[in-house]
């Protein structure tokens, strides 16, 4: 009896080319043949700074179960051509089970991937492309890699013709031609990695950013009005919302710095219109003045932060998650507001929804921590449910005389009175303030007005969305963001060994949730924290805000490396005595 | 209809019952009563009208009207007013503020007011010197203006805010004189009814920081030619007079800023479409 061929759940596979040469254009269809066929699948993209001619890589991940990490290592790597390669070394580690595909006419191999003892072989890819008339050779490499992994030709075909259709039927037929002759090009030096056939079925999945699923959160919860000023990696929310603005009426204006974006949404809002803006850390600290007005006027805003690499300008298109401290600290005086952090590409769209509630809710600034790797990773996920947040801020319905916009009222929030309604003129104001709004310096109504600001919060029911929790056992991990998928794949490795492990990923970073923090800590007396951020800002957060048990583990890097699933997995192995 | 819309509103209806921190002799009482009557003559609904403004002794004029107000943080205020005129077309906002808290800290923003022409009324009370701090020389104060913070002065060229925001495309542009009430109450009213961006200087004397502004009643005078529509033509005159003629010097045609957003919105939940494998 023949043995059966071996497949493979997941596979990773690195596309890298100098900029220009397409990589991500091929990235970007091979991940869409390979959703359309029932995969999920995950792609990224490590670029340089340069906005054209630099270095480009397409990093993708494809599974029969959903995926939103990199493996440690890639299976296969498709270089077309290495100009720049040295400068993504580091993010795609090759082992001697990998296979390499390279262009003989492109020169000497990186040490990297000599190094690495990877399987190199030769394909003529220039060669192939120049087969067909404005061939290409990134159409070659897609249907190279496609023809490895065993992803259907009809589909990537029929994707091809809808996706480039608007560059002429020349173009179509000479990219069709090219991803043929690549798909044959492998079957002679009988290079396959199949994937196992995915059992995903049905029609209730996406293939989605983080920053769209911001976008399409905050348009959920009932966001109307958007003031923007681009900044990478968040400028995608901006353009997403603008594009769909029209459609629902809402509107979107460009402003000429964060300054001026921060206070139109604080406009806006004041005028009875949900209103947002998304940043990242430089436009962020910016902003941060005026996050403190929307606190002291009760305004509320949701302010969208999709962290790099910091500080100052640090590195703009790659992640990190170091303006935790920023956002929970960063506002002068005492300032209570939200903040929170989606855990997955998919909870982006929770957590935006959940964080415009919040806001009108409790008329507060509600910072949404994202970063660039939720951000502009794209991947295939299931549905995410609809969600019953929508913003529902209390307002003045009838007209009143001896109308106080800052009442002193049982849990904090007091009804705003939206402008054109008759009698209830006041003036929102960044100056302390009687309950009437009027400036006032005196003891009793700053002390008064700061009690009636922290009790929004405190008294406000936040339910299970603080964080969401999983595993038993006396070993639990802690984390936020975009971390949080690295360490449920290192709790699947430890539990596989029948190990029991606690995860806890926090969404609801401020106010604090003490009570709810020890509820999930019970039992525990070993805890590992891990976060991408230098200096441990979580970790210190945590000390500063909870017990925590007596035996704390940290692992903490600054980005843009991730942190991996086996790092976590051998910490905890380590902690156990293992 | 409310009953209460058809009795004519008096320039008192306007104003709030707070007392203002400003010192006795301020020309900013004056611009609060000139505002007062410019919305009276208005018949503008006090509910219906917000007035934004930033930090400083001019700043604070939201409180004393008895109009919707936000008084946020120092230079802010164009943009905290445009949010809110986009986002609700419907009321007439006003954003009102100093020489320091426009030109220098908020000068960005009058640039980009000026030249996005959004239908706000822009009221500034010059008085060349940041009077809420004590007495520092702004962006509009003489080079030789002695104070502590600049001894002998800045030695810098005063800011020229009416060359600037027709440049930046103020679609009306003016000056006034807080003295003269009644004059600034009727250069206001034709600021606020026309569309687009209205610039109006108020020349409003700091008694306590710049004593001698008290002579500016005798230096002030009435543009000597009339207004136009040619922002080159005014430009020529705004660059060449003394800074004391007042008068309305420039009235623009271009379009404003379209603040209508769609009407007919889709449902929200078309918009995930897209999504889909």
């Amino acid at each position: 009896m023949a043995e059966p061929k071996k497949t493979y759940d997941t596979l990773s596979v690195a596309i890298t080319g100098s900029g220009g040469a397409g990589a991500m254009t091929t990235g970007g269809l091979l991940l869409d043949t390979a959703a359309k066929a029932g995969w999920y699948g995950l792609q990224t993209r490590s670029v340089g700074p340069q906005i054209r001619g630099g270095e480009a890589a397409a990093l993708l991940r494809f599974s029969t179960q959903p995926v939103e990490i990199h493996g440690t290592f890639f299976d296969l790597l498709v270089a077309l051509d290495w100009l720049n390669f040295k400068s993504f070394a580091a993010e795609i580690r090759l082992t001697p089970q990998s296979i390499v595909i390279r262009d003989p006419a492109s020169g000497d191999l990186p040490e990297a991937v000599v190094a690495s003892g990877a399987k190199i072989v030769d394909l003529p890819i220039k060669a192939l492309a120049a087969e067909t008339e404005g061939g290409r050779i990134n159409m070659v490499a897609l249907g190279i890699a496609a023809g490895i992994l065993g992803l259907s030709q009809e589909i990537m075909a029929a994707l091809i013709d809808e996706r480039l259709g608007s560059k002429g039927e020349k173009a179509v037929s000479a990219s069709l031609a090219c991803t043929m002759t690549g798909y044959k090009s492998v079957e002679a030096p009988g290079i396959k990695m199949p994937l196992t056939p995915s059992s995903r079925t049905g029609d209730k999945h996406w293939i989605i950013t983080g920053n769209e699923a911001v976008g399409l959160g905050a348009v959920r919860g009932g966001i109307k009005f958007a003031a923007a000023y681009p900044i990478t990696p968040a400028t995608e929310i901006l353009e997403w919302l603008s594009s769909v603005f029209s459609d629902i009426g809402g509107t979107l204006v460009q402003a000429e710095d964060e300054l001026a974006s921060i206070n139109m949404i604080i406009g806006a809002s004041y005028g009875g219109v949900p209103a947002l803006t998304a940043t990242s850390g430089p436009g962020f600290a910016l902003m941060t003045e005026s996050i403190g007005l929307a606190t002291a006027a009760e305004v509320p805003i949701v302010v969208v932060d999709v962290m790099r690499g910091g500080p100052s300008t640090g590195i703009p298109t790659k992640s990190e998650q170091s303006d935790l401290n920023i956002a929970v600290y960063g506002l002068h005086g005492d300032a209570p507001h939200v903040v929170v952090a989606p855990i997955s590409i998919a909870d982006c769209l929770f957590t935006a929804q959940w964080a415009v509630h919040l806001a009108e809710a409790m008329q507060v600034p509600a910072v949404v921590l994202s970063d660039q790797f939720l951000g502009q990773a794209r991947a295939v996920v299931d549905r995410p449910d609809n969600l019953a947040f929508f913003a529902k801020r209390q307002t003045v319905t009838k007209s009143a005389k001896d109308y106080n916009r800052y009442a002193l009222t049982a849990n904090g929030v007091s009804p705003m009175a939206l402008p054109g309604m008759e009698d209830c003129q006041y003036t929102a104001d960044g100056l302390e303030h009687s309950p009437r709004g009027s400036p006032s310096t005196r003891a009793e109504d700053h002390l008064s007005q700061l009690d009636k600001r922290q009790k929004k919060l405190d008294d406000f029911d936040f339910g299970q969305h603080w964080a969401d929790i999983d595993g038993e056992g006396d070993v639990a991990i802690l984390t936020w963001g975009s971390s949080t998928s690295t360490v449920v794949e290192a709790a699947k490795m430890v539990r596989a060994e029948g190990i029991d492990v606690r995860t806890i990923a926090v969404r609801l970073l401020a106010p604090c949730q003490p009570e709810q923090m020890a509820e999930a800590l019970e039992g525990v007396d070993k805890l590992l924290v891990v976060e991408q951020s230098h200096s441990g800002q979580f970790l210190k957060y945590l000390k500063a805000h909870y017990d925590l048990p007596t035996k704390v583990a940290t692992l903490h890097r600054a980005g843009p490396l991730a942190i991996d699933a086996s790092e976590i997995y051998a910490e905890i192995k380590k902690g156990l005595g293992a | 209809m409310n009953v209460q819309a058809e009795i004519p509103y008096k320039a008192s209806a306007y104003k709030s019952d707070l007392k203002p921190v400003w010192c006795p002799g301020c020309g900013d009482y004056h611009v609060l009563l000139s505002m007062s009557k410019a919305l009276a003559e208005l018949q503008r609904k006090p509910e219906e009208v917000a007035v934004v403004s930033g930090i400083g002794c001019s700043s604070r004029m939201p409180a004393y009207l008895n109009c919707y107000g936000f008084h946020g943080v120092h230079g802010r205020a164009l943009p905290l007013a445009t949010g809110l005129k986009v986002a609700r077309p419907d009321l007439t906002v006003l954003v009102a503020g100093g020489d320091g808290d426009g030109f220098s800290i908020g000068g960005n923003h009058f640039l980009h007011a000026c030249r996005r022409n959004i239908d706000l009324t822009y009221i500034v009370m010059d008085n060349r010197v940041y009077g809420m701090t004590k007495g520092q020389p702004s962006p509009t104060t003489e080079p030789d203006w002695d104070s502590a913070l600049s001894p002998g002065g800045t030695g810098l060229s005063p800011f020229h805010p009416l060359v600037i925001a027709l440049a930046s495309g103020a679609n009306f542009v003016a000056r006034a004189f807080s003295g003269e009430v009644n004059r600034t109450a009727e250069i206001l009213v034709e600021a606020i009814e026309h569309p687009g961006f209205s610039f109006v200087q108020i020349l409003s004397p700091c008694v306590t920081f710049r004593p001698e502004q008290r002579n500016w009643k005798d230096m002030i005078h009435p543009a000597p030619v009339g207004e136009t529509d040619d922002p080159g033509r005014a430009a020529r005159r705004i660059m060449t007079d003394d800074n004391f003629n007042i008068g309305i010097l420039y009235r623009g045609t271009r379009r404003p800023y379209d603040t209508k957003s769609n009407q007919n919105p889709k449902a929200l939940d078309q918009l995930d479409t897209g999504f889909a494998i």
